[in-house]
């Protein structure tokens, strides 16, 4: 375990050092603040018109984090196609593959990195809602279960992006496939609607689906189980590939 | 000689598809050797070392690393190995500091002796100045220090080196052989290199691969003993060719220009004391006199061009 931390410890230093990540969390913050600004526009405006069942929190978590989570579909490949493919190009990977640590260990430490990452992001999403506590009445329940969707998906996209940088040599590509897996498994939803149980699956499987309840505030442990469960799994399928790879 | 084996390969074999880039190899290295692992490029020698330091799993054959089986325990084996590849796995956006700091720690060095190991690596290597700078400001030469001082901060018994000299100034070659030199009397060291003088300035024992295969495995000293292979002499008086020729230990003579004789050497006797003392005995003017024997270079090329020839002493050479 303390080589994991090891080894997460270094792989956040070496986030946090390059300008890529501040880059990512500055666009981020930036975007987000603007569909912040258009919600609570849009909350002051329907109020007005007499709306008093949807408030400010809902528009939140509904609106804000949802548009967050679709922006980290976009940032976190960027992050995770670091962490083998461009560790391949560069040769470093050496470094780890011929210590005494196991593969689930660099896959951990690096996944830890990733999420350390995530949680910058969410961090600068809780401060951003606080600010509403100075004039309004936050449902902090709601919006704490909000951004733990948000820490949930963005983990799942990490764990993801992970295994597609295990894929390839070629950061560019990795980040591309990190982003298709990413997107493929999100717009599923659109089969919910289909007829059959194939559809049915299909569209149980989206990471968007799970989303929704923990939006309405609801803590739902299967929605939280599934994306833990799709972070595991490619968490080990990128162990598996890196034992291909040696051999 | 019954020093402990600390690296052991046996019928080490790597295939990538039909092309076998290391086949059956066997390697033996004991404590406080430095082995030289020599050949042309593509001979294997990389593919070898990455087998050798668990960052590929070999075909066949297996390595034991202190005793303990590389393929069995990777993670315990691993642990007695340092390994520097042919490109330094460097983290360049890292500070020295910081990145030997990580690579103390990845090799399971605790946290309160992390900086003293830092600290000896970097003196060892010629880092301390630099400490504070971002490994990717630092010149080629340096950025090859502080692999080589990865490899070697948590003290391991056998170090593993893929031609670390590559890229560098005359002068930081010098260097990194005084360093290797001095890791060889700790350490036990295997070194690659397609540099014949590299091998013969640091080596204790020289391999030579060719096509996956060791061509030649001899100690440096034992090939500069008997591979005598003539006697080059310079007589001013010289006495008829037979009488050369019935020099004890002479198989063949040639003359060469200027009163210089080629004495082609029978057997592994060294035949010079007795030249010398004929031709002082007999007054033919002795002026030059000097063993040719075969060098590293000389076996180098007549073993990898052309067709492999099986040459592997098996006596132990150690």
């Amino acid at each position: 375990m303390s080589t994991v931390l090891s080894i997460a410890r270094n792989e956040t230093r070496r986030i946090f050092v390059s300008p890529l990540a501040w880059t990512m969390l500055g666009v981020f913050q930036f975007i987000v603040a603007m569909a912040f600004v258009k919600s609570l526009d849009t909350y002051a405006m329907n109020a007005e018109m007499g709306d008093r069942v949807t408030g400010v929190s809902d528009y939140l978590t509904m609106n804000v984090y949802g548009f967050a989570s679709v922006i980290g579909l976009f940032v976190i490949p960027l992050l995770t196609m670091r962490t083998f493919a461009e560790e391949r190009k560069s040769q470093s990977l050496t470094l780890l593959l011929s210590a005494p640590v196991s593969l689930i260990e660099i896959v951990l430490g690096k996944f830890f990195a990733v999420l350390v990452f995530v949680l910058a992001a969410a961090a600068l999403l809780a401060v951003q809602a606080s600010v509403l506590m100075f004039g309004t009445h936050l449902d902090l329940g709601k919006v704490a279960a909000g951004l733990l969707g948000f820490v949930l998906m963005l983990g799942a996209f990490g764990a993801s992006g992970l295994f597609a940088s295990t894929l390839t040599r070629e950061p560019t590509i990795a980040a591309l496939l990190g982003f298709a897996i990413a997107l493929v498994v999100w717009i599923s939803s659109m089969f919910q609607s289909s007829p059959g149980w194939l559809g049915q699956l299909v569209g149980y499987l989206s990471l968007i689906t799970h989303y929704d309840s923990l939006s309405r505030g609801v803590f739902n442990s299967a929605d939280v189980v599934y994306y833990l469960l799709f972070t595991v799994f490619f968490l080990w399928l990128a162990v598996l590939r890196l034992d291909i790879e040696r051999s | 000689m019954d020093k402990q084996i600390l690296i052991e390969a046996r019928e080490l074999s790597r295939r990538y598809g039909a092309t076998a880039a290391v086949n059956g190899l066997n390697l033996t290295l004991r404590q406080g050797e430095i082995l030289g692992l020599l050949g042309p490029n593509g001979a294997g020698k990389s593919t070898t070392m990455k087998m050798l330091a668990g960052c590929l799993a070999p075909s066949g054959g297996e390595v034991t690393i202190n005793g303990v089986k590389l393929a069995e325990d990777p993670k315990r084996a691993k642990t007695h190995l340092g390994y520097l590849p042919e490109q330094p796995p460097l983290y360049p956006e890292l500070t020295v500091d910081e990145y030997l700091g990580f690579c103390a720690g990845l090799h399971g060095i605790p946290g309160g002796e992390r900086a003293a190991a830092v600290a000896r690596a970097k003196q060892a290597c010629g880092l301390t100045d630099v400490g504070q700078r971002l490994i990717h400001n630092l010149s080629k030469g340096y950025q090859q220090r502080v692999g080589l001082a990865q490899a070697i901060v948590h003290r391991p018994a056998v170090i593993i080196l893929d031609e670390p000299t590559v890229g560098l100034d005359p002068i930081q070659i010098r260097e990194i052989r005084v360093l290797i030199r001095e890791l060889g009397q700790s350490h036990s060291v295997i070194l690659s290199s397609h540099i014949l003088p590299e091998i013969q300035a640091v080596c204790d024992r020289v391999m030579i691969i060719n096509k996956g295969r060791v061509v030649y495995a001899e100690t440096l000293d034992r090939m500069a003993q008997h591979r005598v292979e003539a006697v080059i002499l310079g007589l001013l008086r010289p006495p008829a060719l037979e009488t050369l020729a019935r020099l004890p230990g002479i198989s063949h003579v040639d003359v060469l220009e200027n009163g210089q004789f080629r004495l082609a050497v029978a057997g592994d006797a060294d035949p010079r004391e007795a030249v010398a003392d004929a031709a002082a005995k007999n007054g033919w003017g002795l002026v030059e006199l000097r063993a040719q024997a075969k060098t590293l270079e000389e076996v180098f090329v007549e073993l990898t061009s052309g067709d492999v020839t099986i040459h592997e002493t098996t006596k132990e050479a150690a």
